[in-house]
């Protein structure tokens, strides 16, 4: 592994002590990848409307893209976090089946995006920290989506949150679903509960197309390999910081996992805003840019020649 | 997002493997229409079968031949490889993978990067392989999608990709789904040095590369019946639970809905591009910060 702070130039992100994980008592360390997986979709698991109920006050929710509709897998809003006016965006998961159905079981459609890039642009331009919430299998694959463009309003989102002269703190609390949780997931600052995953892609998919079939083993051994847990993508650099969750999962002290999230919010925020706008900016940009550049060589090939 | 990263019987290929024959390397068969033709004379018809228009899936070296002025490729970051972060195996080892791929296309991974002309304007341009594991997007293609970008920024030149990928490449897992930040933010840059970025995709150009730099072009353009999607037909059909339109995620359907500027027929495509960049060329260069 490379020494920690060689892919995150911006390294003071890095330099804070409590940003090295979860206190090495923690309970949750023994678990295998796919127990993180099952924790990160336990139904009670807290989502995001319950993190803005115990970390925000006088939350008042946006809707709508203006282009098509209200798309209810992600919730957006203004609301104080302390004395912070904030723009707050998250997936939605849903705990009842109708909330569920509702919420599209989290899978956000491209009206979805385009909402929180509403609410991006509109934190942007009056000065608002943003923080989101990252809780998604993936982005919605149906026909409607790939109708009015997935792929836009996925590419898009990347675009636009690279250039926010805002601080972006984004907090992954359930199931990282490859773009359509990168979709509002590009921040200052990651964090990550300790049993979340985030993923280029489901165990589900990575074992039926690399080990031809998504049997129960399979799976749990694509979500081995994936390194889709906490401790691996802080290692991987992926993410900066792994949040501490009560033994046994969020679910079960959803006060206490709040209050964590909440701390480690402060303290980053606390940090960003002695930045500059344009610093903001280049410390993300930075960041992402330097992502897998530790596991890169040099290895010498012949250049393609123009046949022409 | 990560779509099926192996690479798809490329159709021409997939017709001579069954006969062991001599004549597998003289013969095509179309797989739109059917019609077996000279392979010869599909080739000089720009792979493009003659009988109804099919476009073949082309080689860098193809694609580099028909587009660029002849001895203008300068080629870039060619030396970028990448380990095994994940130590990754799977049915076989991805170290091993990567080896065969490497061997077999003599490079280090499924894009090339470089400086080129077309009729006498210098553009930076990126050429995906999709035969090198299916054109996926891990840290190096990523990495140097964004160099360029850069690279085109700093020396004031317009930028084309072609694309043609899977999506992102499982065996780097999350690290090559932030590749599609890395890469969304250098285009934000260029974007901000006011420099044309033309996306030409081509078939397939689905999952992570259509959800980042592919979709995010100045101008997005596709080859006629090129495959462009975000999830697979498969889930698609899935979770709509109805039949999918005939061209669903084809280049003619993405039209339809707005997604495309145009789709440009190959034996226009370099004639299009030099049209497109002339018009979009700056009047009063501007420089950005570094
Ligand atoms: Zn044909």
């Amino acid at each position: 592994m490379p020494p920690a702070g060689k892919h995150n130039p911006g390294g003071h992100l890095r330099s804070h002590p409590a940003a090295k994980g979860a206190p090495a008592e923690s309970p949750n360390q023994g678990l295998s990848a796919i127990e993180r997986v099952r924790l990160a979709r336990n139904p009670m698991r807290p989502q995001t409307l319950d993190y803005v109920d115990a970390l925000f006050s006088e939350f008042f929710e946006l809707h709508g893209d203006r282009r098509f509709g209200d798309d209810g897998a992600i919730v957006a809003g203004l609301g104080y976090f302390g004395k912070h006016p904030v723009a707050i965006v998250g997936h939605q998961r849903g705990k009842t089946t109708p909330e569920r159905i509702k919420r599209n079981f989290g899978s956000a459609r491209p009206e979805g995006y385009r909402k929180a890039a509403r609410l991006f642009d509109l934190a942007n331009r009056f000065n608002l920290p943003v923080i989101t919430f990252v809780d998604t299998q993936g982005a919605d694959p149906g026909l409607g989506a790939e109708e009015r463009g997935q792929n836009e309003a996925i590419a898009h989102n990347l675009e636009l949150m690279s250039r926010l002269e805002v601080p972006v703190i984004c907090c992954v609390i359930g199931e990282g679903g490859s773009g359509g949780a990168l979709a509002i997931g590009v921040g200052n600052v990651v964090l990550m509960q300790e049993n979340a995953c985030y993923s280029v892609i489901t165990p589900e998919g990575c074992a039926a197309i690399l080990w031809r079939e998504a049997t129960e083993e399979n799976v749990a051994i694509a979500a081995s390999a994936m390194k889709l847990s906490a401790p691996d993508l802080l290692e991987l650099g992926v993410i900066d910081e792994i949040i501490a969750e009560p033994p046994g999962g969020a679910h079960t002290a959803p006060a206490e996992a709040a209050h964590n999230l909440g701390v480690a919010i402060a303290r980053h925020l606390e940090r960003l805003k002695t930045l500059g706008p344009a610093q903001l900016r280049r410390d993300r940009e930075r960041k992402f840019a330097a992502m897998g550049n530790a596991f890169l060589q040099r290895q010498g090939v012949e250049n393609t020649r123009s046949i022409g | 997002m990560a779509q099926n990263t192996e690479p798809q019987p490329d159709p021409a290929r997939a017709n001579a493997q069954p006969a062991p024959a001599p004549s597998d390397d003289i013969w095509t068969k179309c797989p739109t229409c059917k019609e077996i033709a000279f392979r010869k004379e599909v080739e000089r018809n720009l792979n493009v079968c003659p009988k109804c228009g099919h476009h073949f899936r082309l080689t860098v070296s193809q694609r580099l031949a028909i587009t660029v002025d002849r001895g203008s490729w300068r080629e870039m970051f060619s030396e970028l490889a990448i380990g095994d972060p994940l130590k990754f195996v799977d049915s076989r080892p991805y170290t091993k993978r990567m080896a065969q791929a490497r061997e077999t296309s003599g490079r280090n991974d499924a894009v090339v990067v470089g400086a080129a002309a077309i009729e006498d304007r210098p553009l930076a341009l990126a050429i995906m392989d999709f035969e090198f594991m299916g054109g996926s997007m891990g840290v190096v293609v990523g990495e140097k999608i964004a160099r360029l970008f850069d690279f085109a920024a700093r020396r004031g030149l317009p930028v084309v990709v072609f694309v043609a990928s899977g999506g992102a490449r499982m065996q780097e897992g999350a690290l090559s789904l932030m590749q599609m930040a890395k890469t969304s933010a250098a285009i934000a840059r260029l974007r901000d040095a006011r420099l044309p970025y033309i996306s030409v995709m081509c078939d397939p150009t689905t999952g992570g590369v259509a959800a980042s730099f592919a979709m995010l072009g100045d101008l997005n353009i596709a080859e006629p019946g090129a495959l462009i999607g975000f999830a697979g037909r498969r889930v698609s059909k899935q979770t709509v639970n109805q039949e999918l339109p005939e061209d669903f995620q084809r280049a003619e359907f993405l039209l339809a809905h707005g997604m495309l500027d145009a789709i440009v027929p190959r034996h226009q495509m370099r004639f299009t591009l030099s049209r497109l960049l002339t018009m979009l060329a700056r009047r009063h260069p501007r420089r950005i910060r570094k």
